[in-house]
């Protein structure tokens, strides 16, 4: 059984079709990448998945269940946990809450614990820096800050929605460098990119999306090599 | 401040006039009040303590509406009535407590029974009137909201007209509370300090709810970015229902601490002026800011004791001390013109505003 399945989901904002019919399937301990232009829809196929915007058509399966019926907040309880665009942080909050907050559904104070400590062993700034509001941190510290929190779920099934946004050529690969390392801990990542060719290297398999609808499916070897990928995506002439 | 004189407008104009004026007429009734030597500071420190007891009072009814604004950027304007409808239950109990003797006894435990009803009430009515008025039109236009509030208000109020009537009731007189305690060149009521401390306890109460348990900082979060915080798994929805409850609850607390004060009593409409000056309140402070609320109700609290001797009759208007209310509603206009996003608040956004 897949870990999440996407079969044939339409998604709409109000009259926009965003999504025109998405399959997709993500398997247990895969790093799964999406790739697509500005506006293609990766951003919305995400928020069909955490359960931000229903499909009007089509199912969202994780573990072979049917999320139509769950809220957001009921399919993060189900083990899954996003990194959405643009980081989303809690300005006003401080990083030690912030994180705090990522483990908002977990009772298991030994277990919080633990993952604490691997968030602030995997982002050292992060630990040093607790008690700071979380709105003031550097644009790389407010990334670490969004991947620790999602962490901090202790997910099963991490989205990752362009984590090399707005950073430094060193942080994005030390952020690629964490999510593989995440991924090799047991965390199953769907992993959304304008950085194809960063993506592509971490990654087991990828989906290449234009315009709502599905183009381009391939390991990801496969796709570094396609002609139509290198062209559109990876810069390559 | 640069002044653009070609962007100057007739408006800018009559603002500044405007602000230089009151500005002055506050300082020159301060002044003449003052020369004049009529009161004494024995008078002041009097007329201080009754304005911190009745700003406690203000402090956590306007409490209620910052929370909600927090949270949901909307004035929930039938708090007033939630605040109303705690004190008018409890004082049934009250009348019971005192036929019976229970409360000549147990005073401090009778008070206790009425703060919990009046808390109880006005809660379960706060969570009710989110449920009905505004759940439904989350989404909606920001001045629908605003018109079932008006709707919810009038509601609360004829409910109780209706089923009570009209007329005053009065709080049975509480033994413990009765008499001055000595502090020193002069006296101050015991009901005022007792409600003064009482508020306070409250206030420091919901100040770590807030700031150092789970549901608190889920509530700060929500109030940050609804959909991150449903990301955290955090149910808006409930969030949004303790928001209301705690106000509601605060502000039954208040609708004690009010009816132990005021000898008049309660009745249907008692909650429209005492809320709209907490609301006023909650804008000197900032709204949406918490220490905010808790500040702004103390300050228009000791202003609105003070107001009447210290500028109004240095301004030589008689009868100042029944200008009471007028000064909590000049005070809003005064916010409004000099500084709209209170003192503690952010600058509105246009995401905000
Ligand atoms: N809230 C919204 N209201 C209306 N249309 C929207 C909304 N959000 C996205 N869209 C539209 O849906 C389409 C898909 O947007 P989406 O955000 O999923 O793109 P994306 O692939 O994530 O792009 P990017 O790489 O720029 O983040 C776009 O045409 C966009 O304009
Ligand atoms: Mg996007």
């Amino acid at each position: 059984m897949p870990m999440l399945e996407l079969n044939n989901v339409h998604a709409y904002y109000g009259h926009i079709h965003a999504l025109q019919g998405i399959s997709l399937t993500v398997d247990q301990g895969e790093i799964v990448t999406l790739i697509g232009a500005n506006g293609a829809g990766k951003t919305t196929t995400l928020r069909t998945i955490t359960g931000l915007l229903k499909p009007r058509h089509g199912s969202v399966i994780l573990e072979g269940e049917d999320l139509a019926p769950y809220k957001a907040h009921q399919i993060v309880a189900r083990g899954v946990s996003m990194v959405p665009e643009g980081r989303g942080i809690f300005a006003k909050l401080t990083v030690a809450e912030n994180l705090d907050m990522g483990a908002y559904l977990r009772n298991d104070k030994s277990g919080i614990q633990e993952s604490l400590e691997r968030v602030y062993r995997l982002f050292p700034r992060l630990k040093e820096r607790h008690n700071q509001v979380a709105g003031t941190l550097s644009g790389g510290e407010q990334q670490m800050l969004a991947m620790g929190r999602a962490l901090m779920a202790h997910p099963r099934l991490l989205l990752l929605d362009e984590p090399s946004m707005g950073l430094a050529p060193v942080l994005v690969e030390a952020i690629f460098d964490t999510i593989q390392e995440i991924n090799q801990q047991g965390t199953t990542v769907l992993l959304v990119e304008q950085n194809a060719l960063m993506a592509l290297s971490i990654a087991h398999r990828g989906y290449v999306l234009q315009t709502g609808q599905i183009v381009l499916s391939d390991v990801a070897a496969n796709l570094k090599e396609n002609e139509m990928v290198q062209k559109a995506y990876l810069g390559m002439e | 401040m640069k002044i653009n004189l070609e962007r100057l407008s007739w408006v800018d104009v009559f603002l500044w006039v405007f602000r230089v004026v009151a500005i002055a007429l506050i300082i020159i009734g301060i002044v003449n009040t003052l020369s004049s030597g009529k009161y004494t500071s024995e008078q002041w420190g009097t007329l201080i303590f009754a304005g911190l007891a009745q700003g406690s009072i203000y402090a956590l009814i306007a409490l209620g509406y910052t929370l909600v604004y927090g949270i949901l950027l909307m004035i929930n304007f039938a708090h007033g009535d939630i605040y109303m409808a705690g004190a008018f239950t409890a004082v049934f109990l009250a009348d019971k407590l005192a036929t019976t003797g229970f409360l000549a006894v147990h005073p401090w435990l009778s008070l206790l029974l009425l703060m919990l009803l009046a808390s109880t009430i006005s809660m379960l009515l706060a969570v009710l009137v989110e449920r009905i008025a505004y759940r439904p039109l989350r989404g909606a236009p920001r001045l629908v909201p605003l018109i079932t509030a008006i709707g919810a208000s009038f509601a609360i109020e004829y409910t109780f007209r209706g089923l009570y009537g009209p007329g005053f009731h009065s709080y049975p007189d509480v033994p413990p509370l009765m008499g001055d305690v000595n502090m020193g060149t002069f006296a101050v009521p015991r009901v005022q300090l007792v409600v003064f401390f009482a508020a306070l306890v409250l206030m420091v109460a919901l100040y770590y709810f807030v700031e150092r348990t789970k549901m608190g900082k889920a509530m700060r979060a929500v109030a940050e970015d609804k959909e991150v915080a449903m990301l955290m798994g955090i149910d808006i929805d409930s969030v949004i229902v303790i928001t209301f409850a705690l106000g509601g609850a605060l502000a039954g607390a208040a609708g004690i601490f009010n009816g132990l004060f005021r000898p008049q009593g309660v009745y249907f409409f008692m909650g429209f002026v005492p809320g709209i000056k907490a609301f006023t309140a909650a804008v000197l402070g900032g709204i949406g800011n918490i220490p905010g609320a808790m500040f702004g109700g103390l300050l228009l609290g000791i202003i609105e004791a003070l107001g009447p001797n210290l500028f109004l009759e240095g301004l030589g208007i008689p009868a100042a001390n029944q200008l009471k209310d007028a000064i909590a509603f000049t005070v809003l206009v005064l916010i409004l013109i000099f500084r709209p996003q209170g003192i503690f608040g952010e600058r509105l956004s246009e995401k905000k505003a």
